[in-house]
């Protein structure tokens, strides 16, 4: 198959770089073809940065964490930067404690942190082209 | 259950459910007769609580637990003994004063069941029964009535602990934790919930963990300012430890703590500097590696 | 409404997973056990099955009067838990235990796969091994979250965790 299947994740494009998030009713094989969609997008899109928002993630158990690593690695590949914003205090305690560090992957606090440090402005003109749904 | 048991049940439970309103009415008086002088004892606050246990009691026996785990295993004769001696506590009455009055009510239910027989064994099987169930309620009121003062010495030391470790916003967007004292698991983990909670609330970009007033650092302490550090990252903001004594770089050289991913300064206004120039430049900062 | 809040609102519509939803609840018995719940089994043989298990155990959690930390820890541990069992146990089940002490209350999960058993339990308690998806963080990562963890097995008969966590007090 060349047409990933559809996750129903949206995923938006804000100029050069590509917003999503991921919920809390993440399965394996939903996470599984959303790496697959997202990379797809990077490459289709040009996109120079990713912006995951992962506030609703209620909880990261270690597939999820090597799932956000290998996206890093994947989009870094693919010449995009990735930052995964908004993990919530419970998540971040509970993954120190699980002994995970999320090697390589960038964070920011919140998703406006996140796609400032990306270097994303919001343009004074016409955002409501920017902001088009680019779901598919 | 053997068919003596079921036939005392049925004896008890058939006195209680008959003569319920008098069993409350003596219990009451035998509460008020004992009460000592000048006590506070409402008759009306009496009897509902006597009508209460005394359905309960009730419940309990028409059900099919056994009688020797009845008080502990029954939802709702648990409940209302649990529910008896918490009220008691909260008036300030004494743990021996309340199971004592649980005790009481042996004498009015015995006195029921009198009423119904006169067959010596009958009497003699059911006196066993109530003396093992209201021991029984006896000894959970005195576990309630210690469980409760535990729990408010517990909320104490929590509220404690929680005072003792205030988060401070020293800048815009960036917070402090001044630590004093002694540093344990439990105190660790309040810390760094408050602070990891306080970055999300301001939306700091740097959290600045000031040691000055922690007496030691060993291993574990040292593991647990690692935790905090890099949970702190994960969130996508950055920290500073600051106030590391000449003795406590000492010992953290000797005991061969590695705290090289984890900016230190001296000083409270060092680390100020540092957190100022951190967050003048998140895009290094927020990097989880290094 | 921000860029952000209106990626939200696409996502809650394509998924169902609006905050209106209501709480899933599943099957809980008080019943005649002291306030205590009796225990609770759930199978763990597919992916759906994971979420399930996620869900019943928060819920649990949450009615054990866990803080939201510990919450998360508990889920965190019956999801690694769970998947181990489902990946390397060839499926299994989970079980929801209450368990109270003279003077505390908790949760503690039974996790039963019928799989090979672990050959070497030392090793798979360490950081980093894995034979299979994520991160080898399993079995390790989950004992440092709970309170309380014992692992049972035997080659070529299947393995059975027990792991508890008290109430913070």
């Amino acid at each position: 198959m060349t047409v990933p299947a559809s996750t129903g994740v949206p995923i938006l494009r804000l100029g050069d770089v590509l917003v999503t998030g991921l919920l809390n009713e993440l399965d394996d094989k939903t996470a599984v073809a959303f790496a697959d969609e997202l990379t797809e997008r990077i490459s289709s899109d040009g996109a120079r940065g990713v912006l995951i928002d992962i506030s609703r993630l209620e909880i990261i158990d270690s597939y999820v964490a090597r799932m956000l690593m290998e996206l890093t690695t994947m989009s870094r590949l693919l010449g995009a930067r990735v930052i995964v914003a908004g993990m919530q205090p419970p998540v971040a305690i509970t993954l120190v404690e699980l002994g995970l560090q999320l090697t390589g992957v960038e964070t920011a606090l919140n998703a406006e942190q996140g796609l400032t440090a990306l270097g994303w402005h919001r343009s004074p003109q016409a955002p409501e082209g920017v902001l088009r749904d680019a779901h598919r | 259950m053997s068919s003596t048991e079921t036939g005392v049940r049925e004896l008890v439970a058939g006195a209680l459910e008959a003569e319920a309103d008098d069993i409350a009415d003596r219990w009451v008086q035998l509460q008020l007769a004992r009460t000592e002088q000048g006590a506070e004892s409402n008759e009306g606050v009496l009897r509902e609580e006597a009508d209460g246990l005394v359905g309960a009691v009730t419940a309990g026996l028409r059900s099919d637990v056994p009688v020797d785990r009845l008080v502990a295993t029954h939802h709702d004769l648990r409940r209302a003994v649990s529910e008896f001696s918490m009220r008691r506590a909260r008036k300030g009455a004494a743990p021996t004063a309340t199971s004592m009055a649980v005790l009481t009510l042996k004498e009015a239910l015995l006195a029921a069941v009198q009423r119904r027989t006169h067959d010596g064994d009958e009497l003699y099987a059911a006196a066993l029964l109530i003396n093992q169930l209201l021991d029984g309620a006896g000894a959970l009121c005195f576990d309630t009535y210690v469980e409760g003062r535990e729990e408010i010495i517990r909320r104490q030391s929590r509220q404690l602990l929680e005072v003792s470790t205030p988060v401070v916003r020293l800048w815009r967007q960036v917070l402090a934790v001044p630590l004093i004292g002694t540093l344990d698991t439990a105190r660790t983990q309040v810390v760094m919930e408050n602070l990891l909670q306080a970055i999300q609330e301001h939306e700091a970009r740097v959290a600045i963990i000031d040691i000055t007033g922690v007496p030691t650092v060993d291993t574990a302490v040292a593991q647990h300012l690692m935790h905090t550090v890099n949970a702190v990252r994960l969130m996508g903001a950055d920290c500073v430890i600051s106030g590391i004594r000449p003795p406590i770089a000492q010992t953290i050289a000797q005991l061969g703590i590695d705290l090289s991913t984890i900016l230190t300064r001296a000083t409270l206004a060092d680390a100020l500097s540092a957190a100022i120039e951190l967050r003048d430049s998140p895009a290094q900062a927020a990097l989880a590696e290094r | 409404m921000t860029p952000i809040g209106e990626l939200h609102a696409a996502m809650a519509d394509l998924t169902g997973d609006g905050p209106e939803k209501p709480e899933k609840r599943e099957k809980s018995e008080a019943g005649v056990t002291g306030g205590r719940e009796a225990p609770s089994m759930y199978p763990v043989e597919s992916e759906e099955d994971l979420l399930t298990v996620r869900h019943a155990v928060r819920a649990a959690t949450i009615r054990a009067g866990f803080g939201i930390v510990d919450q998360t820890r508990v889920v965190t541990a019956a999801s690694e838990l769970a998947r181990n069992a489902y990946i390397h146990g060839g499926g299994g089940t989970l079980t929801i235990e209450h368990p109270a002490g003279p003077d505390r209350t908790g949760l503690r999960l039974v996790v039963r796969d019928k799989g090979p058993g672990i050959a070497d339990l030392e090793t798979a308690l360490t950081d980093g091994y894995t034979t299979g998806a994520g991160l080898g963080h399993g079995l390790g990562g989950a004992r440092r979250l709970m309170d309380e963890f014992e692992v049972d097995t035997t080659e070529g008969r299947g393995t059975t965790v027990v792991a508890t966590r008290w109430a913070s007090r």
